[in-house]
């Protein structure tokens, strides 16, 4: 029945496609990722800036969850994002999780349905600035009860920011391809005591620091590296939760050291998933992610927004 | 790996990387090369980007060291290679250049950049 209803979506909108590409005209855009001459990937584990057409498929993570019944955990995911005005977006994701606990059973099923939307009210060329609010939401109850969801919902209102460095003087030039993004936001749950546990509000936050093989190729020193070596990023990203209130643990969070391969339409990032106390983790687990850009990959319908230019 | 897994990854790199594509433009390799130290004035700067251009909408300025544009603003591309735009130069003096550029690829994204070369007669 599932399979059925995705053939027929997927038939829904490759109908749409054609009918839209054969109606539409392409007209100058400036696009996702850019802040003057530099170029932001997409973040594997912290949330970018940008409001653009993307769409991570699939995203998988591995990690072993500790507790009583250290569980090893396998999550598939997908996530979309539109753009519908050049300047605010909104995005859905969800995922499919294989849980598999220590003398138990494998448990399977969906995670809460995640929604968002983004405003990026300050993009400065000069100096590769970006900054953007936005409120995220996971939807309580809509994923499988089986894997442990949240019954209760979570909204994280947040500030995202992005900095490249390529404004720096000369003399600094080996640095000039380095560029931070992040975020810091709060989590409030919809439910403060469920089943007896107290749910505390989170301050989200986390950061992603990149060095672009592309940037310093382009823009500072042609050092002679060819494909597919001029098209990566190496980063690491610092994703983090720290409890505000009732008796929350102490900061969770991992170290995510990776890389990243920028292609014409797509990249591919793979990270480790280094647990940074006992409370997160004790085993090292990995992340990988193929993102499209859609506007690129289908510019006659994703290269512009849906409403205005 | 299974048979079917491999040819979804090869064809997915294949497609990543073809030649021949719709996306954005970035600066592929240039003459001066980027960050370079030239002995000779070179007469051109050119740029080879990673996609066709729309060359009226594509432009190279060259600026010397004080700021001052220094190029003959004729910016062309070439006739047989549409992904490559250049600007002629008079005969430069010693010293630090700077080379910028915005270009439109024929999907119509918009890309800039910058870059420097210093000529060291």
């Amino acid at each position: 029945m599932y399979l059925k209803n995705l053939s027929a979506f997927r038939s829904a909108v490759l109908f749409s496609v054609c009918i839209i590409t054969i109606g539409a005209e392409p007209m100058p855009v400036f696009s996702h990722g850019f802040a003057g001459a530099r170029f932001f990937p997409a973040t594997l584990a912290t949330d970018d800036p940008f409001v653009a057409n993307e769409l991570s498929l699939p995203t998988f993570q591995a990690i072993r969850q500790p507790g009583d019944q250290p569980t090893k955990t396998f999550d598939l995911s997908a996530d979309v994002a539109l753009k519908l005005t050049p300047n605010f977006g909104i995005e859905i994701g969800d995922g499919y999780q294989f849980q598999k606990a220590v003398g138990s059973n494998l448990h399977t099923g969906f995670d809460n349905l995640k929604v968002g939307s983004k405003y990026q009210f300050l993009v400065n060329a000069e100096h590769e600035t970006i900054l953007s609010l936005g409120v995220d939401a996971e939807i309580g109850g809509t994923g499988t009860q089986a894997i442990g969801v949240d019954r209760f919902s979570t909204i994280v209102p947040g500030f995202f920011f992005g900095k490249g460095f390529g404004d720096l003087p000369d003399s600094l030039w080996i640095l000039r391809p380095f560029a931070l993004t992040g975020q810091v936001g709060v989590s409030f749950p919809t439910g403060s005591n469920v089943g007896g546990e107290r749910v505390p509000d989170n301050l989200e936050w986390g950061f992603a620091l990149e060095y672009s093989l592309i940037y310093l190729q382009g823009q500072v020193k042609d050092i002679g590296l060819r494909a597919p070596f001029d098209r990566l990023i190496s980063l690491v990203e610092f994703p983090m939760e720290t409890p505000l209130n009732r008796d929350g643990t102490p900061t969770t969070g991992t170290i995510n050291p990776g890389v990243i391969w920028s292609g014409k339409y797509f990249q591919i990032g793979v990270e480790a998933v280094i647990p940074i106390n006992r409370h997160t983790g004790n085993n090292v687990g990995v992340l990988a992610q193929l993102h499209f850009y859609l506007d690129d990959l289908i510019p006659q319908i994703f290269g512009k927004p849906l409403f205005g230019r | 790996m299974s048979p079917y897994l491999r040819s979804l990854l090869l064809a997915f790199v294949l497609w990543g990387t073809a030649s021949v594509s719709w996306a954005h433009a970035f600066l592929d390799h240039a003459e001066p090369a980027v960050g370079s130290q030239v002995h000779d004035p070179p007469a051109q700067v050119k740029i080879w980007f990673t996609e066709r251009l729309e060359p009226a909408l594509s432009k190279i300025q060259v600026f010397d060291s004080s700021g001052k544009q220094v190029d003959k603003r004729d910016v062309q591309a070439d006739k047989t290679d549409a992904a490559l735009l250049s600007v002629s130069l008079p005969a430069l003096q010693r010293g630090k250049y700077k080379v910028v550029w915005r270009v439109v690829s024929v999907d119509t994204h918009v890309t800039t950049g910058n870059f420097a070369f210093e000529v060291t007669r």
